[in-house]
C-alpha cells in the first residue's frame, strides 16, 4: 500500500481500520474463540450455582458482564501482538501520522472484531439465564457503550506488556482493576431496568467513561507503545 | 528559582544526598512511633462505645492513609519522569512501590482484626474496605510490571505509565465502589460515624501517623539508595565506593 505524506486524519483512520478487518478476516479464529469462550464461561455459571431460574435471574447481569470483561481480556493479546512481531508497528509509530489516530483505529478495529460479536450473543445468553424480560434494553445498551471503555483501557495495557514474552498473566492483573467501574455501573443498570425503574443515570456514567477514556487512553497507549518497542 | 534543585539530578549527588538524610529520618521515626504507640496503647482513655479495641485505630488509620499518600507519590514520582526525563524519578517510584503495597497490607489486615470485635465479622464489603483492596491490586500491578522487564529503565517508564492511569482511575474507582455499596447492601452494617475526636485521643495520633510517615520516607531513602547504586553499578563512583567499602 503507497504510504503517502498527506493523507488526511480520516483516510488514515479508514486505512487502518480496513487492514486491520481484512487481516482478521483471514484468521477468523482470533473472532470466534473469544466468543466461544464468552458463551462457555457463561454455560459454567448455571452448572455451578444450580438451575433455580430465581437464583439465575438474580445474577445473570453479574455473569454476562464478567465473562464479557474475561473474554475482552482473552482477545486483547492479539491486539498489537502480531503487529510487534513483524516489525509493522515500528513501522506505524515511525509514520508521519500522528500515533492518536493509527491507535484509536486499531482499537476500534479490534472492537469491532471482538466487542460486537459479543453484544449480537449476549441476548441469546440472557434468555438462557433467565434474564429479567424489562433488562434486554438495559444489557445491550451497556454492552453497547461499557465494551468500547473495555478494549481502550485494555489497550493501554497491552501496549504495555506487548514486549514482554509472558505478558498474558500480567495483563490481567494490570487491567481488571481498571475495568471494575465500568462493571459496577453496568450491573447496577441492568439490575435498575429489572425494577422498570430509569436507568438513564447509569448509562451517563459509562458514556462518561467512554468518552474520557476515549480522549485520554489514546495518549497512555501511544506512550506505552514508545516504551515497548524502544 | 528550581535551579538549585538541579545538581540531584546526578546520581552520585542525591545518593550521597540520602544516605545522609536516613539516619535523621530513621532516629526521628525511632523516637515518634514508641511514643506515640505507647501513648496510645496505655495513656489514652477506652472509647466508650468500643473500649479498649479501638485502640488498633492508631495503627489502622495512618497505615491506610499513608498506602493512598504513597501511591499519589509514586504518580507524581511517574510524571516528573515523564514529563523531565527524570531517570531518578523512576528510581524513586521503584524503591516506593513495595512499601506501598506493605502498608496497604497493614491497612487491610488491621481492618479485619478490627471489623471482628466491631462488626462481628473479618470482612465486609464495604466501600472503603474493597476500595483498599482494588487499591493492592493497583500497586501489585506496578511491581509486577517494574519486575516483568530486564532494563529497568524500561520498566520505570512503562510502570510510570501504569500509575499514572492508575491514579487517575483511583477517584472513578472509589466514588462507584461507593456508589455500588449503596446501591446493592440491603442490610447496612451500622457503621462508625467518624466521631468527633477529642483532643487527648487526636494528639497520640498525630505522632503515630508523623511516626510512621518519617519510617515510610527513612524505608524509600534506604531503598532509593540501593535502586540507585544497582541502576549505576558500572559507574566509577559505584566502583569507588565499593572498594573503599572493602577496604574497611
Amino acid at each position: 500500500m503507497m504510504f503517502e505524506a498527506n493523507l488526511s486524519y480520516r483516510a488514515v483512520f479508514v486505512l487502518v481500520v480496513k487492514r486491520d478487518l481484512t487481516i482478521a478476516l483471514r484468521h477468523r479464529d482470533d473472532i470466534f474463540n473469544p466468543l466461544l469462550f464468552f458463551i462457555i464461561v457463561v454455560t459454567l455459571f448455571p452448572l455451578g450455582v444450580g438451575p433455580e431460574s430465581t437464583t439465575l435471574t438474580r445474577i445473570a447481569p453479574g455473569i454476562i458482564w464478567v465473562a464479557a470483561l474475561l473474554s475482552t481480556l482473552l482477545s486483547l493479546d492479539r491486539l498489537f501482538k502480531s503487529d510487534h512481531m513483524d516489525g509493522s508497528l515500528e513501522q506505524m509509530l515511525l509514520s508521519p501520522q500522528p500515533v492518536f489516530i493509527l491507535v484509536l483505529a486499531k482499537v476500534f478495529a479490534h472492537w469491532l472484531i471482538t466487542g460486537l460479536p459479543l453484544i449480537l450473543v449476549a441476548p441469546l445468553l440472557a434468555v438462557l439465564l433467565h434474564m429479567n424480560e424489562l433488562s434486554y434494553g438495559a444489557l445491550i445498551l451497556t454492552l453497547l457503550i461499557g465494551t468500547p471503555v473495555l478494549s481502550l483501557l485494555g489497550a493501554v495495557g497491552v501496549a504495555l506488556t506487548v514486549g514482554i514474552k509472558k505478558g498474558g498473566v500480567l495483563l490481567s492483573l494490570l487491567v481488571l482493576p481498571l475495568f471494575i467501574p465500568v462493571l459496577i455501573f453496568a450491573t447496577s443498570a441492568i439490575d435498575t431496568a429489572a425494577m422498570n425503574l430509569p436507568y438513564s443515570g447509569q448509562l451517563a456514567i459509562i458514556a462518561s467513561l467512554l468518552f474520557g477514556s476515549l480522549t485520554l487512553a489514546p495518549f497512555a497507549i501511544g506512550a506505552a507503545l514508545k516504551v515497548s518497542t524502544n | 528559582m528550581w535551579k538549585w534543585l538541579h545538581p540531584y539530578a546526578n546520581p552520585e549527588v542525591s545518593y550521597h544526598f540520602s544516605v545522609k538524610l536516613t539516619p535523621w529520618l530513621t532516629a526521628i521515626a525511632a523516637i515518634l512511633i514508641p511514643v506515640g504507640i505507647v501513648w496510645a496503647l496505655a495513656f489514652v482513655p477506652a472509647d466508650y462505645q468500643q473500649g479498649d479495641s479501638f485502640r488498633i485505630f492508631y495503627l489502622h488509620v495512618p497505615a491506610a492513609m499513608l498506602s493512598m499518600g504513597i501511591y499519589v507519590g509514586i504518580a507524581i514520582a511517574a510524571f516528573s519522569s515523564l514529563v523531565w526525563q527524570l531517570k531518578l524519578a523512576d528510581a524513586s517510584a521503584a524503591a516506593l512501590a513495595p512499601i506501598g503495597a506493605i502498608f496497604t497490607v497493614i491497612a487491610l489486615f488491621t481492618g479485619a482484626a478490627w471489623g471482628k470485635p466491631m462488626w462481628g465479622t473479618w470482612w465486609i464489603w464495604d466501600a472503603r474496605l474493597t476500595s483498599e483492596l482494588i487499591l493492592l491490586f493497583l500497586y501489585l500491578g506496578v511491581i509486577a510490571l517494574h519486575n516483568a522487564f530486564d532494563d529497568k529503565n524500561l520498566a520505570g517508564k512503562a510502570a510510570g505509565i501504569l500509575s499514572i492511569v492508575g491514579v487517575i482511575n483511583i477517584p472513578i474507582i472509589h466514588y462507584s465502589v461507593e456508589w455500588w455499596n449503596t446501591l446493592h447492601q440491603g442490610a447496612t452494617v451500622s457503621k462508625l460515624d467518624k466521631p468527633s475526636m477529642s483532643v487527648e485521643m487526636l494528639w497520640p495520633f498525630l505522632i503515630c501517623f508523623l511516626g510512621f510517615s518519617f519510617f515510610v520516607a527513612a524505608l524509600g531513602c534506604k531503598r532509593f539508595c540501593t535502586e540507585v547504586l544497582a541502576r549505576n553499578s558500572m559507574r566509577p563512583w559505584v566502583r569507588a565506593l565499593a572498594t573503599a567499602q572493602e577496604k574497611k
